[in-house]
């Protein structure tokens, strides 16, 4: 095993995942010989040649039908939208193309060999447009696949299975983790199975469910609540959509509460959909009301950033409330 | 070559270009009388393939007359026709190689017809039952034949365009000697994703033929409501593609033209934009009434220039084709749909189980779950839901 960091993981699954597959592309903005804006794709135009990775014209929509296109004639598309919050000129192609191409055909024609990567989240100082959490927005749409990674072990292999998912498949890159993250990465090709959650600390008390960048923030939160006797459960979701309801209603069914942490905005964020769903499945269990301890309504705000987020005090006064309600 | 100079020649006064700076001429081969122009090239066309061309405008027109009446007695939901197109459509599509892959906006029934799409196959479709392809999903018109290599309909405009550019890069990355071919009417090219297509396609070298049908309608907006300029093929020219403007009446002009955009795509691996000037004969749906933003006179104006009239002409002169024969073979083929209309309305509604099939490759346990209370529900109510109720 090697130390890296997650850009290094990302970078070695494409290189893996299109040394394996003769068809797959890696195409986007500034990709190229560049190397994409934070480097995820350095060196495989090198590595690959300039028909497999390459840069575009500078339209999200057109990246996205393109890659709908490709992905419906047999190719593995691997597109890069630079920033999370510049997929909504691809809304459309994504949500009514890439989602609804193999159930409006009958399954005649899929876009199956298709992800979407694209850097998500704030922590860098980016103001709203380079800082957003849109994975809510995709959750509601049927045939759409979304994952996010904590780490750089979780994004190589849960990459490498999205890439290969014969799902269309947004993953979601913490930027703010890009460099920040380093951790030892298993050498070679292996995938992360997609739609299960993972337990990362057993406890019996709380459960603590969060995804991406927030891990390390939920992490800490659980370390401040330890100290105070609270036995906290973490998992992480991973994959958003399709979600693994059985491993997070067995926690819960466990320790009797729940708290849900993420980036985006509280209303419409996927926390809901989580309480809604938990509240059926274990609500004779539930010792507490579930907790959602999420970004504000605003759009993401630029010189109170550190106001705006989920962070880890949030987080602590929220599982001490919550377990001792 | 960043900055390179697009043109070294500069004026010392101040000098404009307009839309007319742009000479575009329209490709015209067949006369109204069914002759040809003097000095006009011909596309290469033998008896066989003239003869198919016919039989597909001949189909399409029977279908498109039948459907819009079952449509009006209430037998289907929605139609569109695409009468006073058909040379446009037809003469395109057999231009092209049937591995070449047709991704159509809505209107192209024609090409499929002419790929071998069965009139059975058409029915399952529009009358939504267990042997429709898409599983009875879409509504009527929606077409997909994965084997006759013509992607599933997609209702949002122009989305098709930027995909057209992206199977056709695949088909270069494989190998193939293929083209992808991309229908849309003059209105879709307002769409951003006209845009997008068609810049990556140059820019990306992408075998691509943008057909577009000029048809002067957008629903209800004229082109003048439309677009400004010199219609859709000054932007061909502005993205740096080969561009030509056909007359979209014209079967013989169509045909050529596709003939060789398809070898220069190959040659070059570059795109081409076909402009083919025609007219929507027929309303722009089965929900639409034309008669509320035209005239009856521009209507029979174009009458005249109908693009089947004219190549059945230039098939009789050739002594291809009688009237008698056209005769028959409409007759054969009002019998034929008709009697396919009758199969396919009695046909059952597909399983309601399909209904949770294909959204992922796998149901997911949600899904499996939602579909298992939906049944139990419709178990115990029945008559609320008799479509279903019966095959549960």
């Amino acid at each position: 095993m090697a130390q890296m960091n997650m850009l290094h993981a990302i970078n070695e699954a494409l290189s893996i995942a299109m040394t394996a597959d003769e068809r797959m592309v890696i195409f986007g903005e500034d990709v190229g010989h560049f190397g994409g804006v934070f480097r995820a794709t350095s060196g495989l135009q090198e590595q690959f040649g300039r028909d497999r990775c390459f840069n575009t014209p500078l339209t999200e929509q057109g990246i996205a039908g393109f890659a709908n296109g490709l992905a419906s004639y047999g190719m593995t598309a691997v597109a890069e939208i630079q920033f999370a919050d510049y997929i909504f000129p691809a809304f459309d192609q994504i949500v009514n193309e890439s989602a609804k191409f193999r159930y409006r055909s009958g399954n005649q024609f899929d876009v199956g060999g298709l992800t979407f990567r694209t850097p998500y989240g704030g922590g860098i100082a980016g103001g709203h447009y380079h800082s957003q959490s849109p994975e809510a927005y995709f959750t509601q749409t049927p045939g759409l696949k979304v994952v996010i990674p904590r780490n750089p072990e979780q994004a190589k292999g849960l990459l490498l299975a999205s890439i290969r998912d014969p799902n269309p498949v947004i993953f979601f890159e913490p930027k703010r983790l890009y460099r920040a993250s380093v951790g030892e990465v298993p050498a070679g090709d292996y995938v992360i199975e997609l739609g299960k959650a993972q337990v990362i600390k057993q406890g019996s008390d709380i459960t603590v469910l969060a995804w991406g960048a927030q891990m390390e923030i939920v992490e800490k939160a659980c370390e401040r609540a330890e100290k105070e006797g609270i036995s906290c459960e973490i998992i992480d979701l991973r994959t958003i959509a399709p979600w693994d309801v059985e491993t997070i209603a067995k926690s819960v069914t466990k320790t009797g509460r729940l708290l849900i942490n993420h980036e985006a905005p509280l209303t419409g964020g996927f926390a809901g959909e989580i309480a809604a769903t938990i509240q059926q499945e274990c609500f004779l269990s539930l010792e507490s009301p579930i907790s959602r301890v999420c970004g504000l309504d605003t759009p993401y705000p630029l010189v109170h950033e550190k106001e705006y987020m989920p962070d880890e005090l949030k987080t602590f006064e929220a599982i001490k409330a919550t377990v001792s309600f | 070559m960043s900055n390179a100079p697009l043109t070294n020649e500069t004026v010392h006064r101040v000098s404009f270009l307009d839309k007319a700076s742009l000479h575009i001429p329209i490709l015209r081969i067949l006369q109204a009388d069914g002759t040809t122009y003097e000095n006009a090239v011909l596309p290469v066309i033998d008896k066989a393939l003239a003869e198919k061309i016919f039989d597909t405008c001949v189909f399409t027109r029977v279908l498109d007359e039948r459907m819009l009446g079952a449509q009006r007695q209430g037998r289907i939901s929605f139609y569109m026709t695409c009468t006073g197109e058909e040379a446009s459509i037809i003469g395109s599509t057999a231009a092209l190689d049937k591995d070449d892959v047709i991704l159509a906006q809505y209107r192209e029934h024609a090409s499929l017809r002419y790929r071998g799409f069965t009139t059975e196959q058409f029915m399952n479709q529009m009358f939504s039952n267990e042997k429709d392809l898409g599983k009875g999903r879409q509504m009527p018109i929606h077409y997909g034949s994965r084997e006759l290599n013509y992607q599933t309909i997609s209702s949002p405009l122009a989305t098709q365009i930027p995909q057209a550019t992206g199977v056709a890069y695949g088909m270069k990355l494989q190998g193939k000697r293929n083209v992808a071919i991309c229908y849309f009417g003059e209105g879709a090219a307002s769409e951003g994703d006209f845009h997008a297509g068609l810049n990556m396609a140059a820019v990306l070298k992408s075998p691509t033929i943008f057909f577009c049908r000029n048809n002067g309608y957008a629903i209800s907006t004229p082109t003048e409501e439309q677009f400004a300029g010199n219609g859709i093929a000054s932007r061909g020219v502005g993205y740096g593609m080969h561009t030509i403007r056909v007359d979209g009446n014209d079967m013989l002009a169509v045909l050529a033209a596709t003939q060789q955009a398809r070898a220069h795509a190959l040659e070059f691996n570059a795109p081409v934009l076909i402009e083919a000037m025609t007219y929507r004969l027929g309303a722009h749906s089965s929900s639409d009434d034309p008669s509320g933003y035209r005239s009856k006179e521009e209507e029979a104006k174009w009458q005249k220039h109908d693009p089947v009239k004219r190549f059945k002409l230039w098939m009789i002169n050739k002594d291809w084709l009688t009237e008698a024969d056209e005769a028959k073979l409409f007759e054969r083929y009002r019998e034929e749909v008709l009697a396919a209309v009758k199969v396919a309305e009695k046909l059952p509604v597909p399983k309601l189980d399909e209904i949770i099939e294909d959204v992922l490759d796998k149901p997911t346990p949600a899904l499996r779950k939602q579909l298992k209370e939906l049944k139990e529900h419709i178990a115990k109510y029945p008559k609320a839901y008799p479509k279903s109720a019966g095959r549960l």
